[in-house]
C-alpha cells in the first residue's frame, strides 16, 4: 500500500500534469523564454500545492490550480486614490489596455510591458524576472508563483534610477466571467531610487499575480494595493523582494470580500540597516476566505522588519495568517515585530494564525503576538448610551480596530482613502 | 420628568435581586442626590436607566416625560434626553474624541428628526464648551478617554453632557478619583447646565460633591430601596454620623 507521502506525491503529480496539459509557454525573446522554461522546470520538479501540504493547511489551493477557471461574475471595482496624480496603467482581464492607459513616460523611471518583452531585450529585467521568485522556492516551495513566471503574458517592468515624481498606478478591470489573469510585474530600484506602486481593481475571475522587487542600497519602495470588493474572485498573489543596505520596503494590502484570497510576501533583508514593513487590513463576510502568508528572512545586520495584520470577520468568514521571521546567525541586532489580530463579529467566523520565529543570532529583538476578539460590549454600550445607533457604533469600533494597521501606510492621503473605502464598504454592508 | 415606580431589578447572571422596589420622581429644574453605602444598588440604578445589558427588570416602571424608558434601546433613551455620566468612562482606542462626539450629536439630532450640525457649527460649539472645562485641543483629538487621567475622563463626560444637552442627567459617582480642584471644575461644568427645564440625579457615596453641586432633595438608598428622603441637611447627617445609624433607623 502506498504511504501517505506517496499518495500526496501522486495526487500532486496528477494535478500538476492536468494544469499544465495543453499549455504552451508564451512566445518571447531568448532571455524570457529561458526564464519561462526554467520556471516550468520548477513547477514540474516541485509540483503544485496540495491541500494536504503543511503550508496550505488552512487554505485549499484546489480552485487556484484547477485546469478549469471557476467563473465569477464580472463586477466593476471601486475607484480609489482618485485624487492622486499617478501614471495609470490599465489591465483588462489581465491584458494591458494601451488605449485606456497613460503614456508611461515618467521622470526617473523606465516602464516597459512584459507583453513587449517578446520583441525587445529589456536588459535589466533578466536579473529580476523569475530570479527572486526562484530564490523564494526554498525553504518552502511556492510553485504557483513559478507557474506564474512560466505563463504570465502581461505585467509591467519598472526600472527606477531616481526619485519618481508620481506613483505608478495599476488599475484592473474584469469583464469576462471566466478570465484567468496571470500578471507578472518586476520593479528594479537602483541605489537611492524611490517609487510608489499602487494597485486596485478586480483583475479577473481567477488571478495569479507575482511582483518581484529588487531594492538596491538606499532605495525606497512603497506599495499600496486594494483588493475587492468583488466577492467571486479567487486570487493568489506573491510579492518577492530583496533589500540592499539601508533600503526601505513597505507594502500594504487592503482586502474586502473575495471567495479566496491568498497573499504571500517573501522578503529578504540582505544588507545592513534595511527596513521591511508589511501590513494588511481585511474585512470579509459570508463565504470569504482571506489568507496572508509572510516569510521574512534577516540575513543582514541591524535590519528592522514589521508585520501588522488586522482582519474583521463575520458571517462565517475565515481569516488566515501565517507569518515567519527567520534570523540568520550573522543577522545580529535584528529588530523583528509581528502582530496579527482578528475581530470576530459572530461565532461562525474563524481566525487561524500561525506565528513563527526561527532565530540563529544571539543578539536580536523579536516579538510576536496574535489575538482574536469580539467587539467590546462595554465600548459598544458607551457609544450607544451617547445616542449612536448600534450598527453605527459597531462600524466605528471596527474602523478603530483597523486603524492600527492603516497607520502603517506612510502617505496620510493614501491611508485616508483606504479608511474612507473601508468606511463606505462597512456602511453598505450594514444596510 | 423622570419617574421611577416600584422598580425591581436583578442581575441576570447571578439571579440576585439588587433593586427591591425603588420609587423616585425627579422634577424639571431640580437636583436630586442619591446617597448610599456600597452595594446598596446606586450604580445598578444608573445602568438600568441607561439600558446596559446584564440586568433584568422584574417589576415596576421608569419613564421619562411619560415615555417608557425600559422599553427603549440605549441610543433611543439618549435621543429621548437621558444622559449618564459614567463612574468609569470607557477608553476607546482608535476613535477620535471629536469624531465620537460629532457622531453622537448628529445621531441624536437625526433620531429626533432635526437637521445635522455642520462641521463649522460643531467646531465652534465644542471649542467654546471645551474651554470652560479646561479641555485643550489635544484632548479633543486624542482617542476617546484613552490615556486620560481620572480627572480628564470626568471632564470629558461633562463635555459630552454639555454638547448633547440632555433633559435628564444622571451622574454616577462623578467625584470618584477626583482631587478637590478637579472636582470644582467638574461641578462648575454641571452647575453651568442647571436650568429650569433640566433634571439631575447625582449618585454619590460621599457628601463632598454635594458641597459643590447643591441638591434640592437627598435620598438615602439602602438594600435596593430608598429608606429616607430629606433636604441637603440629610447629606450632612451622613457625613457626620455615617450610614449605619440611618440604615438601622430605616430598617426599624
Amino acid at each position: 500500500m502506498a504511504t501517505r507521502t506517496e499518495q500526496i506525491a501522486a495526487a500532486r503529480g496528477a494535478a500538476t500534469a492536468a494544469r499544465l496539459a495543453g499549455q504552451g509557454l508564451p512566445a518571447g525573446g531568448a532571455w524570457i523564454t529561458a526564464a519561462r522554461r526554467a520556471a516550468l522546470g520548477r513547477v514540474q520538479a516541485l509540483g503544485l500545492p496540495d491541500r494536504r501540504d503543511e503550508y496550505w493547511k488552512y487554505t485549499d489551493p484546489t480552485p487556484l490550480i484547477a485546469p478549469e477557471v471557476p467563473s465569477a461574475e464580472a463586477e466593476a471595482g471601486d475607484t480609489l486614490f482618485a485624487a492622486h496624480d499617478a501614471v495609470k496603467l490599465v489591465f483588462v482581464d489581465g491584458r494591458f489596455d494601451s488605449e485606456a492607459s497613460d503614456d508611461p513616460a515618467l521622470a526617473g523611471l523606465e516602464i516597459d510591458l512584459l507583453g513587449d518583452a517578446a520583441t525587445r531585450d529589456i536588459h535589466w529585467a533578466r536579473e529580476v524576472y523569475g530570479v527572486l521568485e526562484a530564490r523564494g522556492q526554498s525553504p518552502v516551495p511556492r510553485t504557483l508563483a513559478a507557474l506564474n513566471t512560466a505563463m504570465a503574458r502581461d505585467g509591467v517592468l519598472i526600472r527606477a534610477t531616481g526619485k519618481a515624481d508620481r506613483p505608478v498606478s495599476l488599475i484592473h478591470r474584469h469583464t469576462q466571467p471566466a478570465s484567468d489573469a496571470v500578471l507578472h510585474h518586476c520593479v528594479k530600484l537602483e541605489p537611492g531610487a524611490e517609487v510608489t506602486l499602487l494597485e486596485q481593481g478586480p483583475a479577473g475571475a481567477r488571478v495569479n499575480t507575482v511582483l518581484e522587487v529588487d531594492v538596491a542600497d538606499g532605495a525606497r519602495f512603497h506599495h499600496v494595493r486594494a483588493q475587492g470588493p468583488e466577492q467571486g474572485r479567487r486570487i493568489v498573489t506573491h510579492v518577492f523582494a530583496r533589500l540592499g543596505e539601508g533600503s526601505v520596503f513597505k507594502s500594504f494590502t487592503a482586502t474586502v470580500n473575495g471567495r479566496l484570497t491568498r497573499n504571500e510576501c517573501v522578503l529578504e533583508l540582505l544588507g545592513r540597516d534595511g527596513v521591511a514593513h508589511v501590513a494588511g487590513a481585511a474585512v470579509g463576510g459570508a463565504d470569504v476566505h482571506q489568507d496572508d502568508t509572510v516569510f521574512i528572512t534577516h540575513a543582514g545586520e541591524a535590519c528592522e522588519s514589521r508585520q501588522v495584520y488586522k482582519k474583521v470577520l463575520r458571517g462565517g468568514a475565515r481569516g488566515v495568517f501565517q507569518g515567519k521571521i527567520l534570523v540568520h546567525r550573522e543577522a545580529q541586532l535584528t529588530d523583528g515585530y509581528q502582530i496579527s489580530q482578528s475581530l470576530l463579529l459572530d461565532e461562525d467566523s474563524q481566525f487561524l494564525a500561525k506565528p513563527e520565529l526561527e532565530i540563529y543570532a544571539d543578539d536580536v529583538k523579536c516579538s510576536h503576538g496574535s489575538t482574536s476578539g469580539a467587539i467590546d460590549p462595554v465600548a459598544l454600550f458607551y457609544l450607544r448610551s451617547r445616542g449612536v445607533p448600534e450598527a453605527e457604533a459597531q462600524a466605528l469600533l471596527v474602523l478603530a480596530f483597523l486603524a492600527e494597521a492603516l497607520a502603517e501606510v506612510e502617505d496620510d492621503r493614501l491611508a485616508e482613502d483606504l479608511r474612507d473605502w473601508f468606511d463606505a464598504r462597512l456602511s453598505q454592508e450594514r444596510v | 420628568m423622570l419617574e421611577i415606580k416600584d422598580l425591581h431589578v436583578k442581575l441576570e447572571e447571578e439571579d440576585k435581586a439588587i433593586l427591591k422596589g425603588l420609587t423616585l420622581t425627579v422634577e424639571p429644574g431640580r437636583v436630586h442626590a442619591i446617597m448610599g453605602p456600597n452595594g446598596s444598588g446606586k450604580s445598578t440604578l444608573s445602568y438600568v436607566l441607561a439600558g446596559r445589558e446584564g440586568y433584568e427588570v422584574t417589576g415596576g416602571s421608569a419613564t421619562l416625560d411619560g415615555a417608557d424608558l425600559l422599553d427603549m434601546e440605549p441610543e433611543e433613551r439618549a435621543a429621548a434626553g437621558l444622559f449618564l455620566a459614567f463612574q468609569y468612562p470607557v477608553e476607546i482606542p482608535g476613535v477620535g474624541n471629536m469624531t465620537f462626539l460629532r457622531t453622537a450629536v448628529n445621531a441624536q439630532r437625526r433620531a429626533r428628526g432635526e437637521e445635522e450640525m455642520s462641521s463649522t457649527e460643531f467646531l465652534k460649539l465644542i471649542r467654546e464648551k471645551a474651554k470652560s472645562l479646561a479641555i485643550d485641543a489635544d484632548m479633543l483629538k486624542r482617542p476617546v478617554n484613552t490615556g486620560f487621567s481620572g480627572g480628564e475622563k470626568k471632564r470629558n463626560e461633562i463635555l459630552q453632557m454639555a454638547m448633547l444637552e440632555p433633559k435628564m442627567c444622571i451622574l454616577d459617582e462623578t467625584d470618584s478619583g477626583l482631587d478637590v480642584d478637579a472636582m470644582k471644575l467638574v461641578a462648575e461644568g454641571v452647575n453651568a447646565l442647571r436650568d429650569a427645564g433640566r433634571g439631575f440625579l447625582v449618585i454619590t457615596h460621599y457628601q463632598r460633591l454635594l458641597d459643590h453641586i447643591k441638591p434640592d432633595v437627598v435620598h438615602i438608598l439602602s438594600d435596593g430601596r430608598i429608606i429616607k428622603t430629606g433636604g441637603p441637611e440629610l447629606a450632612l447627617e451622613v457625613e457626620t454620623e455615617g450610614y449605619t445609624d440611618i440604615v438601622a433607623e430605616g430598617a426599624a
